[in-house]
This record gives structure tokens, C-alpha cells and sequence, in this order.
């Protein structure tokens, strides 16, 4: 196996540094090292991040291979310095047996870009009504730590509350997709000031905030494990700081686009700007980015959701929910928590790897880069910017709201166990 | 202007140029030959992607009198899940060489992405899209109260206009709201409070849930339509007792003033939001806003297609000095 020198780079923005690769380890970090038959690769001025972890990617494989396929879409998470990734059960047939979910493991294994970490269903189908084989998915060589129906929530009080008692003969834990479903039948915004005149049914941020709660209280009575994704109001951070003060074990994730983006977009109908839970209004951003910053949310995952262009190429209402994240997270991330001063990059390995690494159980990942450990690494370039393009995207989709527009930062290389998966920021 | 998406994207001069113009083009409907030349040889889609033969028949008509080719394409129940796309709906539409898009569609936003998608190059008119917007109803609505309540020459301002039903559902409402203030009227929603849209305290507009006490002081009274589906729905108990608190029966209707009117946007449910002997009362000008329907959309469909020249010649007018340039 190749050897890599990764000379003076900067571990978590710390002074330059040499770090070498062998035999899928680091085997060595220091100033002037040097390593007979070592690929050396310039990484002067560049940033060295653990391999980043998304608790959070829709791959859409089986089923959607028309939107994204294990291949394409562990390869757009190469390209935005990811090393694993967890896929979400939402596909077609639903991933609630452990046979599918031993088919994504593998798929993802073939690929060979990034690690594929299955997602279980909670219940049969996403149906809400039975649990599935939670126990079956956890024994299974996809080795399933994580439960959602995410795209749906676990409505029902009782079947949550069984959920969480389930998972916790194997340390499993329920990662939420809080949204009341009678709250929000046919909603298609967050609702505020611009749906009422828009004329498109709102998102209240209650019906995120009342499952939040509920959970949070679920999850203390039966002394369980509770992941809520995509954290997205104000009120949802009030309520998850406050569980935590409890000493509860609930985490919480935000997704970049809650970072940056309002609901303000939604005045163009493009549906380009159409995702579940909504862009909310800028005060529930600065409210998220705090949250995230203070550690009330713990980590950032993408959500990652492809699309065929047909379900973006049209009107609002029709349109499918869900926007492309793995390509430019860290760069959203950047700008909106870094360069902002919310956070330094040490935070960002904490909230981009070693956390998300932790709630999903995964022990080769979200390690830090030292001597011995698994040689997951980014080389990231944040002097740099780039003009997103749709179409220069590894996803097979293009559903990407940040078109256009100019973002900081540009992920070089990415390391998988020492083996690159990209290198001058193209596929290796 | 190449649209007609949103009452609020017209300026006080563009909402008056067409009160105007369709003043001129009420006045041709007094006259033998109902048929001016200023569209022949253009054509005017009429794409109905939800039932509303009213509307349909109205701007069908408007088109026929300005000597348009109307195409009437009824594309109902059609969405991306049972059959065409919008988009691939434009695209032949644009290839039939159609110069307006008359469009009515269940998605709040459609006309917006017709307009602006990039998938046609016609004039977009948006003939009422989901609970948002219907900017010509709007318009025939203010010309139908600018002649009865503005006959002096002056305007619609600080004149006291009601709206009353199920603002939250209504496209109506919503045109209304932005035209008026435009025009520079004082408007009061009156709705219960589960059928006022969140966030309606930064329309400008004023509230009540008390049609009672609003009554007396309004200048016109326009009566929404509480749509079946509704009724169900627990926004609000039951319909006697939604009749009982917001309906207009003869009772409430002897609290005007003398020259109040009445209106509809329709179809009425007669015993519901409004009586039948009010409906068919003197002070009821509901008939009337659909003749008005014509000429307003006769106007809209020559201003947005027919250019700068006037619909009709100077010498054919009686009104010369109000003619638009």
C-alpha cells in the first residue's frame, strides 16, 4: 500500500506540520519528516481535518437510482471530505430488514469512496404503525446503530416510546424527524409573515418544537438514547438546551441550509429553495447557529436529498423536498460558523466528525489525527473560493440551492483509511 | 409591464390606467357591435388546471371582443404525479405560438413559474392560483366600486371596504388586500380568528371578529365564499353558527349607510355567508362585477398585449381627455 506525505499541513489550523500515512494509520506527525517511497503531497497553507462523518445522507439506492445511487453519492461525499457516511432508510424497498441494509453496507463497500453505514427504519415500511426488526438490523453485518423513519415521524407516542426502550439492548438510537403530522398536513413553508401572503400552507415551527419535547421526555422516563435531526427553529434549540441541562442523552443535529438560508426564498416559488423541515426566518438561524456554537446542537449533518430534475422543474406545491449538501457542508459551514468567529476548526472536527462518529457508534471514524489512529483525513483549502456550478456535481442529481453563488473553502484531498478517495479536489 | 402575477406588483398609476381603460371598454358594451380589432391575429391561451367556468367564460369573452384567437385548454387534475408537467404543458403552448397564458391552477405560485421558469416567453395572466392570488377579480372589484362609490371623478381613498369569510383560503381576499390599500381605500378582514392567515398584523390592513360593529362604517361589504371542504374542518363549529356570526342577512344589512354596496366575488352559498334577500337586494351590485369581469379583463389582456396605442380611437370616444396615451 502507497505511503503518503502530507507535508505542512495544518492540523486542525495549528502550525504546520508533516503527517505521514502508512498502511491505513498515521504512522508518524512532525516537522521535516521524510519517508523513503512516500507519495508526498504539497498540503502547504492547507487545513487537516478528521475525515468528516454525515449522520445524515439520503443515497436514494435501492429504489430512486434515477436521483443518486450508493456510487454517485458516496463519491459527492469524497468530493465534500466525507469518510462516512450514514445512509437513511427512506429508499424503495424501505431499508426495515437487515437484508436491505446489508445491501447498502455492501454497495457502499464496493464503491470504495467513503464508508456506508445503514440506516434502520424505525417502523415497518416508515408506516409508523409496527416496529420494524430493529434487533435483526442491529445483529446484521451492516451492524445498525441508528433508527429512523426520517422523511416521517415517529407519530405515535407509544410506538416511540417502545422504539427507545427497544434500542437500548444494543445501544441503538432513535434519530427523530419531529414534525406533528396533523400540524403540517400539505405544509409547504415555514410558516410566518411570507405564507400567510404567499398563499402556501404553512410549517408551524410547534409542530417541530411539540415532538421535540415529548421526546425529550420520552427519552428521560425510559433512560434512553435520542438523536433529533435537522434541527431548525429557535424553539427547537430552547428545548434541546434545556433537556440537556436535565443531563438527558439527547443530541441534535442542524443541517447546513438551516445555517445560511431563509424562508425568505420561498417568494420566488422556486422550489429549488422547497425542504423539510422549511427554511425558517433569520432569527431561527442566528438561533441555530448559536446553538450550535454553545454545543446545545451537536453536530451538522447534511441531509443530503437528490432529486431528478423533473421534481424541481415546477410549480412549488408539486415539487419534491429536499436540497444537495454533501458537496458544499464544510464550505457552509465556513462561512457561516468560522469565519464568523462562532467557531474555531478544532470545533468543526468535533461537530463535522468525532460527534457524529460517537452518536452513530462508528469507532474507526471521528478519531483525531495522531499517531496509531486510523488515517481518515481532509486536506481542506479555506483561503480558497469557488462559484458553485449544478452541473460540475458528482451527485447524479442537481437539486443544489447554493447555484451561483460564490462560497469559501474547497475540500483538496480526502483519506480513507490512508488510501486517497480524492486528491487535487477531483476523484482519485 | 409583461405580466399580471400579483395585485401588489401594480403600482397606483398601473391599477388606474387599466380602471380607465376598462371604463372605456364598459362603454362598448352599450353598443351594437361589441367587437374592437386590437387583438386580431394574436392569440390568448386559456389554461384551466382547475374548474371555474365563470372565469374561464370571462376572460374567454374578453379575448373574443378584442378580436383575439382564444384557445381554451382544460388541463384539470393534471399535475406532475398523473400526467403532464406544467413545465411540458408551457412548452406546447409556446409552440403554438401563444401570446397570453390566461392561467388558473390549484398551486399558489404556478403563474409565478410559468412566468419566470424559463419555460415560455408568453405575457402570463394569472387567473387565480391556490389560496393566493386572483389580481383581476381585484381589479373588476375596484372598478365595481370606483362607479358607485367614487362617481364624483375621485378615487377609492379612505373609502371603508369590508372583507368578509374564510381569508385564509381566499385568493380574493388576498388581491383585494394589496389592490385597495393601493388605491388607497382603509380595508378591515373580518374573519373568525382560525380563518385569518398567520401573520396577517403586517398586511396593513385592519382586523375584527366582529362583523357587527364593522358594518356600519363600511362603504362596500365584499362577502367571501366559506368553500365545503371547509365546513369539516373544525375551523369553525358548525355552519349555523358560522351564519349566525359572520353571514349577511337583512338584519345586519339595515346597519348600513344608504350607499353601501354589496359584493361577491362568487358562487354564493345563498343561506350560508350570505341571505338570499340580500344577495338580490338594491344595495347587491353582485351581478354587476361580472360585466364589469369583461371589461376589466378586456382591459388587462389590451394593455399587457395590444401595446401603446388606445383601444379606442380618439374619435370614437366620448371620453378623450381620460384616454390613456
Amino acid at each position: 500500500m502507497t505511503s503518503y506525505l502530507l507535508s505542512g499541513a495544518r492540523i486542525l489550523g495549528a502550525e504546520p506540520t508533516d503527517i505521514l500515512i502508512a498502511d491505513g494509520v498515521v504512522s508518524a506527525i512532525g516537522t521535516g519528516l521524510t519517508a523513503d517511497g512516500a507519495e508526498v503531497v504539497d498540503a502547504t497553507g492547507l487545513i487537516a481535518l478528521p475525515g468528516l462523518v454525515d449522520l445524515h445522507t439520503h443515497l436514494r439506492e435501492p429504489g430512486r437510482e434515477d436521483a443518486e445511487t450508493v456510487e454517485s453519492g458516496t463519491q459527492a461525499a469524497a468530493l465534500g471530505g466525507f469518510t462516512a457516511v450514514h445512509a437513511m432508510a427512506n429508499t424503495d424497498p424501505v431499508a426495515d430488514t437487515a437484508g436491505v441494509v446489508e445491501q447498502v453496507h455492501r454497495l457502499g463497500r464496493e464503491a470504495g469512496h467513503c464508508d456506508v453505514y445503514p440506516v434502520g427504519a424505525v417502523t415497518v415500511g416508515l408506516a409508523g404503525e409496527q416496529l420494524a426488526e430493529l434487533g435483526a438490523m442491529a445483529d446484521s453485518a451492516a451492524r445498525v446503530r441508528v433508527f429512523s423513519d426520517d422523511g416521517k415521524c415517529v407519530a405515535d407516542p407509544v410506538l416511540m416510546r417502545r422504539a427507545l426502550e427497544y434500542v437500548k439492548a444494543f445501544d441503538g438510537v432513535i434519530a427523530q424527524h419531529a414534525q406533528e403530522p396533523r400540524l403540517t398536513e400539505d405544509a409547504q413553508m415555514n410558516e410566518g409573515e411570507l405564507s400567510g401572503r404567499l398563499g402556501l400552507r404553512g410549517w408551524p415551527a410547534v409542530a417541530e418544537e411539540a415532538i421535540i419535547a415529548r421526546d425529550c421526555l420520552l427519552t428521560a422516563h425510559v433512560g434512553s438514547r435520542l438523536h433529533v435531526c435537522h434541527v431548525s427553529t429557535a424553539g427547537s434549540v430552547e428545548i434541546v438546551r434545556w433537556a440537556k441541562s436535565k443531563g438527558w442523552n439527547v443530541t441534535a443535529e442542524v443541517c447546513p441550509h438551516h445555517l445560511l438560508l431563509t424562508d425568505e426564498l420561498a417568494a420566488t416559488y422556486d422550489p429549488i429553495y422547497k425542504v423539510n423541515p422549511p427554511l425558517r426566518s433569520a432569527a431561527d438561524v442566528e438561533a441555530v447557529r448559536a446553538g450550535l456554537a454553545d454545543g446545545t446542537l451537536d453536530i451538522v449533518a447534511t441531509d443530503h436529498a437528490p432529486h431528478p430534475h423533473e421534481d424541481k422543474d415546477c410549480e412549488w406545491q408539486a415539487a419534491a423536498f429536499g436540497m444537495l449538501g454533501l458537496e458544499t457542508a464544510l464550505s457552509i459551514v465556513q462561512q457561516t460558523m468560522v469565519d464568523s468567529g462562532l467557531i474555531d476548526w478544532e470545533g468543526v472536527a468535533e461537530r463535522l466528525s468525532y460527534a457524529p462518529a460517537r452518536i452513530g457508534r462508528v469507532g474507526d471514524h471521528g478519531r483525531p489525527i495522531a499517531v496509531g489512529e486510523p488515517a481518515n483525513i481532509v486536506l481542506y483549502d479555506a483561503d480558497a473560493t469557488r462559484v458553485i456550478e449544478a452541473g460540475a456535481m458528482a451527485s447524479l442529481s442537481r437539486n443544489t440551492p447554493y447555484a451561483g453563488r460564490e462560497l469559501p473553502g474547497r475540500v483538496v484531498a480526502t483519506f480513507l483509511r490512508g488510501r486517497p478517495t480524492v486528491l487535487d479536489g477531483k476523484l482519485a | 409591464m409583461k405580466h399580471l402575477l400579483s395585485a401588489g406588483d401594480l403600482t397606483r398609476d398601473d391599477a388606474e390606467l387599466i380602471l380607465a381603460t376598462a371604463g372605456e371598454m364598459r362603454a362598448l358594451a352599450d353598443r351594437p357591435i361589441k367587437k374592437l380589432p386590437a387583438l386580431r391575429g394574436r392569440t390568448v391561451v386559456n389554461l384551466f388546471f382547475e374548474d371555474s367556468t365563470r372565469t374561464r367564460m370571462s376572460f374567454e369573452a374578453a379575448a373574443k371582443r378584442l378580436s383575439a384567437d382564444v384557445i381554451n385548454f382544460s388541463a384539470k387534475g393534471s399535475s406532475v404525479s398523473k400526467g403532464e408537467s406544467l413545465k411540458d404543458t408551457a412548452l406546447t403552448l409556446e409552440a403554438m405560438g401563444a401570446d397570453a397564458v390566461v392561467v388558473r391552477h390549484w398551486a399558489s405560485g404556478a403563474p409565478h413559474s410559468l412566468a419566470n421558469a424559463g419555460w415560455s416567453r408568453s405575457t402570463v395572466i394569472n387567473a387565480g392560483d391556490g389560496t393566493h392570488e386572483h389580481p383581476t377579480q381585484a381589479l373588476l372589484d375596484a372598478f365595481t366600486m370606483t362607479r358607485h362609490l367614487a362617481s364624483d371623478g375621485g378615487g377609492l381613498d379612505g373609502r371603508r371596504i369590508a372583507i368578509v369569510g374564510d381569508v385564509l383560503h381566499s385568493r380574493v381576499a388576498r388581491s383585494n388586500a394589496l389592490l385597495l390599500q393601493t388605491l388607497g381605500a382603509e380595508v378591515t378582514l373580518v374573519s373568525p380568528p382560525t380563518l385569518l392567515p398567520y401573520g396577517v398584523g403586517t398586511w396593513g390592513v385592519e382586523t375584527s371578529y366582529d362583523l357587527d360593529s364593522v358594518l356600519p362604517k363600511a362603504d362596500a361589504v365584499m362577502m367571501l365564499r366559506v368553500q365545503r371542504e371547509r365546513m369539516n374542518d373544525s375551523y369553525f363549529p358548525s355552519v349555523r353558527e358560522y351564519s349566525r356570526r359572520y353571514g349577511l342577512n337583512a338584519r345586519r344589512m339595515a346597519t348600513l349607510q344608504d350607499h353601501t354596496i354589496v359584493m361577491h366575488p362568487g358562487p354564493m352559498i345563498r343561506g350560508m355567508e350570505i341571505t338570499a334577500d340580500v344577495a338580490d337586494s338594491d344595495r347587491s351590485v353582485i351581478v354587476e362585477q361580472v360585466t364589469n369581469g369583461v371589461a376589466v379583463r378586456m382591459a388587462v389582456l389590451y394593455l399587457l398585449l395590444g401595446g401603446s396605442e388606445p383601444a379606442i380611437g380618439a374619435d370614437e370616444t366620448p371620453t378623450t381627455e381620460e384616454t390613456p396615451a
